[in-house]
C-alpha cells in the first residue's frame, strides 16, 4: 500500500501558468493569446471583450482579478426577463424611452468591479449609465429600451463575468432604500430641533432673565421650544411609537414601549409647565434623547445592510424556467408554472416544482433540502421534489404542482414560522424596568404627598415631583441596555457573526444545548480528502483518470477532479465513452481500455474491507486493476475543537442530519458517544426534535444549519444559527447568519453574549447609583430641574463609556487567539 | 430687548437652511453610498478616449 502525496504532485508541475485574466493558476491547457496566458475560453473571451472595448485599462488597476464568466450560462437564460409582466417589476423607472434597472451582482469584489461596471456604455452604446453602489453590490444602469431588450442587458454583464442574482423576492417589488432615506430625514430634524431647543434654553441653564422685564421673552422661548419639539415628537419619534403599538396589539411589551412612555409623560409635563408658566420644560432632555436614539440604531442597522435574516424559500428558487412547448424552448416565470407543462432543467439548476421525470435518468443533489451530501439517481417516471438540483446533462419534466404547493414549500405552513420568538416581557431590561418604574413611581408619589400634605408647599411638592420623575427617568437604564447591546453586536458583525438583533443576543447567552447539522455545516460540501490506495500512479495515469472522471457529472467524480487540481487535463476525445449509473464509468483511451468505478465494475469480486466511512473509488487499465481512491468528506477546521470546549462548559452536544449514516465512528468521537448523533432526519422531523429538546427536557436549544431542510428547525430552536461562507448570498430564515470559517469561534460568542449580559447588570447598577444619589436631592426638593437635566446627559455618557470599553475588552479577551 | 427676537427669527432661519440643504442632499441620494464614491473619484477614465471606434 502506497500513499502518493501532494506536494509529490505539486513539484512535477512547478512552472506556474497565471490567467492573464482571472490571476488563478492555469491547471488545464493553456491558451496563448496576444502575449497573455489565459485558464479557459470563458476568461479569453472577456479579454477579448475587454479589448474589443478600448478597456483593457482594467488590468492595470491594482488588485484586478478578474472574473470567469458562468459556465451555466447558455443562450436564452435570460429571455423571461422580457416577458411584460416581469419587466415591468424589475424596472425602477420608465418613461418609454429611457429605463432603469437596479441588479444585485453579487460577484462584485474590488475596486476594479467598480470601475468595468462603470464602463457599460462602452460595450453598448444602448446604455446611458450605470453606477456602482458597492456595500450594496447593486449596479444602477440607465438604457434606451428600444435599443437593448433587458434580456440583453442580463447577457451582456453575464458575459464580463458579473451575473446579476435576480429571484423571485425582486418580482415582488421590494424597496427597501427609500426607508433608509427616512431614517436620514428623521436624525436630521432630530438634530436640528435638538440643537435649536438647546440655544433657547441656554437662559434657563444659567439662571438669566428672571426679572419681570423678561417676562415676555421667558415665555416666547418656551412656545419656540414647544413647536420645535413637535415635529420631533411627531414625526423623527413615529417609529418607536409604531413599535411599542404594534406590541401592544400583539399583547406584549417591547423595548420601545418604555421609551415611549418616557416621551409623552416628559412631554406631558413640559406642555403643562410652558401652558401655565410656571417652568421652562424638558423639551431639551426630549429631543436629545430621541436624537441619540435614532443615531444609535442607524448605526447599528448600518452592519446590518445586506443582511437578510427572513428569506424564506422563494429567494432560492430560480424566477424563471425553461418550458418546452410544441418542441420550442420558452422562458417562463415560475409562479406561472402549471401542472403538465413540460419543464428543461439544465446541470445545476434547481427543480422548482414537484415534477415526473421524462428523461431516461437523472442525478438529483438533494442536499439543500434534505441534507443529503451525494446526489441520487432516479429512473424515468419517478418524482422529483422540488428543490433538487440536477447534476449532470439536461432532463425533461413534466410538472405535477405549482410551486407553491410543493413538498418543500409545505415545511412553511408548519406553525413555528407564525410564531414570535421575542417574548419582549423576559428580556433583562423591561424586567429590570418594570419594577424599576414601579418603584420611582412610588417614591415620586410619596414625595410629592409629604411636601403637599404634611409640609403643605405645594411649590416645593411640584418640583420635587418631576424632578424625581426626570433624574430618575428609566432612560438612563435604557441606554445602558441598547447601548451594550448595540456594542455587543458591532462586535460580533468585526467578528463575521451577525446576529438578528439585541434580543438573539440576550437568548444566546441563554443557551445550553447545541444541535449540529451535517453536510455544509460541520463538513465543507465539495471538499473531499482523497487518498490515493494501490500501486504509484503515474503521472500519465493521473491525466487519464482526470480526463476520463471529468466527462462525468457524479459527485464523486467531480471530487476526484477538485482533487486533481494540479494535474493537466488533456482535450483529447475519448472514444466510446459510456457511463453506467449505480457502477461506474468506460472509456478508451488510445488502445487502453479504462474504467473507473464500484469495486464490481473493474472486477473484484469480493471488496474487502468495505469502510462505512470513505466511498471508493477503483481504477483498472485493461483489465489491470490500479487500486483505488478513497473519498473521505471533509470536515471543517477546528471544529471538533470547538465541540469539545462547548462539552468541557457543560453544553449538551447533537447532531442532527438528513443524511445516511456515516463516520460515525469520528462523529462520536467528537460527539461523546454515538446516542447523540441522530441520521436521516427529515426536516419536520429535524423540526419535532428541537420541539422535543424544548419542551420535555427545558432545554435552551442553539439550532446550527444551513439548508432549507434546517429551516423548520433554525426556526423552533431558541437561537437559529445559520452557517454562509458568503453573507450576502443565501440562508434560511434565521436570528444570527456566521461565516462558515468562524463556526469554531461559537463558544467565544456565546462568552461574549453572556459577558454582554453582565455588563447590562452593571451599567444598571451604575446608573442606579446615578439615580439614587439624584432622588436624594431632589425628594429634599434641593434640585433644581437645571440639575436634574445636566445630570442626566452625564449619567448617559459615563454608561455608554462604561459599556463600549467593558464589551471591547471581553470581546478582544474572548478572541484574543 | 426687541432686538432679540429679530436675532432669534434669524439664526432659526439661518439653521432652518442648513436643515433643508441637508435634507436636499439626503434626497439626491448623497448618503445613498458613502464607499463607492471614494474609490471611483481614484479610478482613471479610459486612456484611450480619442481612439474612440466608429458609432
Amino acid at each position: 500500500m502506497y500513499t502518493l502525496h501532494r506536494e509529490t504532485l505539486e513539484r512535477e508541475t512547478s512552472t506556474k501558468h497565471t490567467c492573464y485574466h482571472c490571476g488563478e493558476e492555469c491547471k488545464d491547457e493553456i491558451i496563448s493569446k496576444d502575449d497573455h496566458e489565459f485558464c479557459c475560453d470563458g476568461c479569453y473571451n472577456v479579454y477579448d471583450l475587454l479589448k474589443g472595448s478600448d478597456l483593457c485599462g482594467y488590468y492595470s488597476i491594482e488588485q484586478a482579478g478578474g472574473i470567469s464568466p458562468d459556465k451555466g450560462y447558455f443562450n436564452g437564460k435570460f429571455d423571461y426577463l422580457d416577458l411584460p409582466e416581469v419587466r415591468e417589476k424589475l424596472l425602477e423607472f420608465t418613461d418609454g424611452q429611457l429605463a432603469r434597472v437596479n441588479w444585485l451582482v453579487p460577484k462584485m469584489h474590488c475596486s476594479s468591479c467598480i470601475w468595468l461596471l462603470e464602463q457599460l456604455y462602452k460595450f453598448n452604446p444602448a446604455v446611458r449609465s450605470s453606477v456602482v453602489n458597492f456595500p450594496e453590490k447593486k449596479v444602477r444602469i440607465t438604457f434606451e429600451a428600444d435599443e437593448i431588450k433587458l434580456s440583453e442587458l442580463a447577457a451582456l454583464i453575464s458575459r464580463i463575468g458579473y451575473e446579476p442574482y435576480i429571484s423571485l423576492n425582486d418580482l415582488e417589488g421590494r424597496q427597501i432604500n427609500k426607508w433608509n432615506r427616512t431614517r436620514l430625514y428623521k436624525i436630521g430634524i432630530a438634530g436640528f430641533c435638538f440643537g435649536n431647543i438647546m440655544m433657547l434654553s441656554f437662559p434657563e441653564y444659567f439662571h438669566l432673565g428672571n426679572s419681570g422685564s423678561d417676562q415676555d421673552l421667558r415665555v416666547t422661548f418656551g412656545f419656540l421650544n414647544l413647536a420645535l419639539s413637535l415635529p420631533v415628537l411627531l414625526y423623527c419619534a413615529s417609529d418607536f411609537f409604531k413599535s411599542a403599538w404594534a406590541a401592544l396589539k400583539g399583547r406584549y411589551l417591547n423595548i420601545d414601549a418604555p421609551i415611549v412612555l418616557a416621551l409623552l409623560s416628559i412631554f406631558g409635563l413640559s406642555l403643562y409647565q410652558i401652558l401655565s408658566e410656571t417652568g421652562p420644560g424638558y423639551f431639551d432632555s426630549l429631543t436629545g434623547a430621541v436624537f441619540f436614539m435614532l443615531v444609535g440604531r442607524f448605526f447599528q442597522d448600518k452592519t446590518y445592510d445586506g443582511i437578510s435574516f427572513d428569506r424564506d424559500y422563494k429567494s432560492y428558487f430560480p424566477v424563471a424556467v425553461s418550458v418546452i412547448k410544441d418542441g420550442v424552448e420558452h422562458r417562463t416565470p415560475v409562479t406561472e408554472l402549471q401542472p403538465g407543462d413540460i419543464i428543461f432543467v439544465r446541470n445545476a439548476e434547481l427543480i422548482p416544482a414537484d415534477a415526473v421525470l421524462l428523461s431516461p435518468d437523472a442525478w438529483i443533489d438533494y442536499s439543500f433540502v434534505s441534507g443529503e451530501a451525494e446526489a441520487v439517481a432516479r429512473k424515468r417516471g419517478e418524482t422529483i421534489y422540488a428543490g433538487g438540483k440536477q447534476t449532470g446533462p439536461a432532463i425533461e419534466l413534466e410538472v405535477l404542482r405549482q410551486v407553491s404547493q410543493s413538498y418543500l414549500t409545505q415545511l412553511w405552513n408548519n406553525d413555528a414560522f407564525s410564531k414570535e420568538k421575542e417574548d419582549q416581557k423576559k428580556t433583562l431590561a423591561t424586567r429590570i424596568n418594570r419594577y424599576f418604574s414601579t418603584i420611582v413611581l412610588i417614591i415620586a408619589s410619596v414625595t410629592f404627598s409629604v411636601w403637599f400634605f404634611a409640609k403643605n408647599d405645594p411649590q416645593t411638592a411640584f418640583r420635587a415631583f418631576t424632578t424625581c420623575l426626570l433624574v430618575a427617568c428609566p432612560c438612563g437604564l435604557l441606554f445602558s441596555s441598547t447601548f451594550t447591546n448595540g456594542n455587543i453586536l458591532s462586535l460580533f458583525g468585526k467578528n463575521r457573526c451577525y446576529p438578528k438583533n439585541a434580543d438573539a443576543v440576550e437568548r444566546l447567552s441563554h443557551i445550553d444545548t447545541v444541535v449540529f447539522d451535517k453536510t455544509g455545516t460541520i463538513t465543507q460540501s465539495e471538499e473531499a480528502d482523497i487518498e490515493f490506495i494501490g500501486e504509484t500512479f503515474s503521472e500519465e495515469e493521473l491525466v487519464i483518470i482526470k480526463t476520463i472522471a471529468s466527462q462525468s457529472s457524479h459527485p464523486l467524480s467531480r471530487m476526484i477532479v477538485a482533487e486533481l487540481a494540479n494535474v493537466k487535463a488533456s482535450k483529447r476525445i475519448l472514444v466510446d465513452y459510456a457511463e453506467v449509473s449505480g457502477a461506474g464509468i468506460q472509456a478508451w483511451w488510445g488502445s487502453k481500455e479504462v474504467r473507473l468505478g464500484s469495486a464490481a465494475w473493474v472486477g473484484i469480486s469480493s471488496e474487502i474491507q468495505k469502510e462505512k466511512s470513505s466511498s471508493r473509488v477503483y481504477v483498472s487499465i485493461d483489465q489491470h486493476i490500479l487500486g483505488c481512491l478513497s473519498i473521505h468528506i471533509q470536515y471543517r477546521e477546528n471544529l471538533p475543537k470547538a465541540i469539545s470546549e462547548l462539552q468541557k462548559s457543560s453544553f449538551q452536544t447533537y447532531l442532527l442530519s438528513g443524511d445516511k449514516p456515516t463516520d460515525t465512528e469520528l462523529l462520536s468521537n467528537i460527539f461523546g458517544n454515538e446516542t447523540n448523533l441522530y441520521f436521516n432526519q427529515k426536516p419536520d422531523e429535524k423540526l419535532h426534535f428541537i420541539e422535543n429538546l424544548q419542551t420535555r427536557l427545558q432545554r435552551n436549544v442553539l439550532m446550527i444549519g444551513d439548508g432549507l431542510n434546517d429551516a423548520g428547525a433554525l426556526r423552533q430552536s431558541n437561537v437559529g444559527v445559520a452557517v454562509s461562507d458568503d453573507t450576502n448570498n443565501f440562508s434560511p430564515s434565521c436570528d444570527v447568519i456566521i461565516e462558515g470559517k468562524q463556526l469554531s469561534q461559537l463558544p467565544g460568542f456565546i462568552k461574549l453574549a453572556r459577558a454582554g449580559q453582565k455588563i447590562i447588570k452593571a451599567s444598571f447598577a451604575i446608573s442606579l447609583i446615578y439615580n439614587i444619589l439624584g432622588l436624594t436631592f431632589a425628594i429634599g426638593g434641593k434640585l433644581s430641574p437645571v440639575l436634574a437635566a445636566i445630570l442626566m446627559p452625564v449619567s448617559l455618557i459615563t454608561i455608554v463609556g462604561f459599556t463600549t470599553l467593558a464589551s471591547n475588552l471581553a470581546a478582544r479577551r474572548i478572541f484574543k487567539n | 430687548m426687541s432686538a432679540l427676537y429679530v436675532m432669534i427669527i434669524a439664526s432659526l432661519l439661518i439653521a432652518v437652511a442648513f436643515l433643508s440643504a441637508f435634507v436636499w442632499s439626503v434626497r439626491k441620494g448623497h448618503y445613498d453610498d458613502d464607499y463607492t464614491p471614494s474609490v471611483r473619484i481614484l479610478l482613471d477614465e479610459p486612456a484611450t478616449k480619442p481612439a474612440q471606434k466608429d458609432q
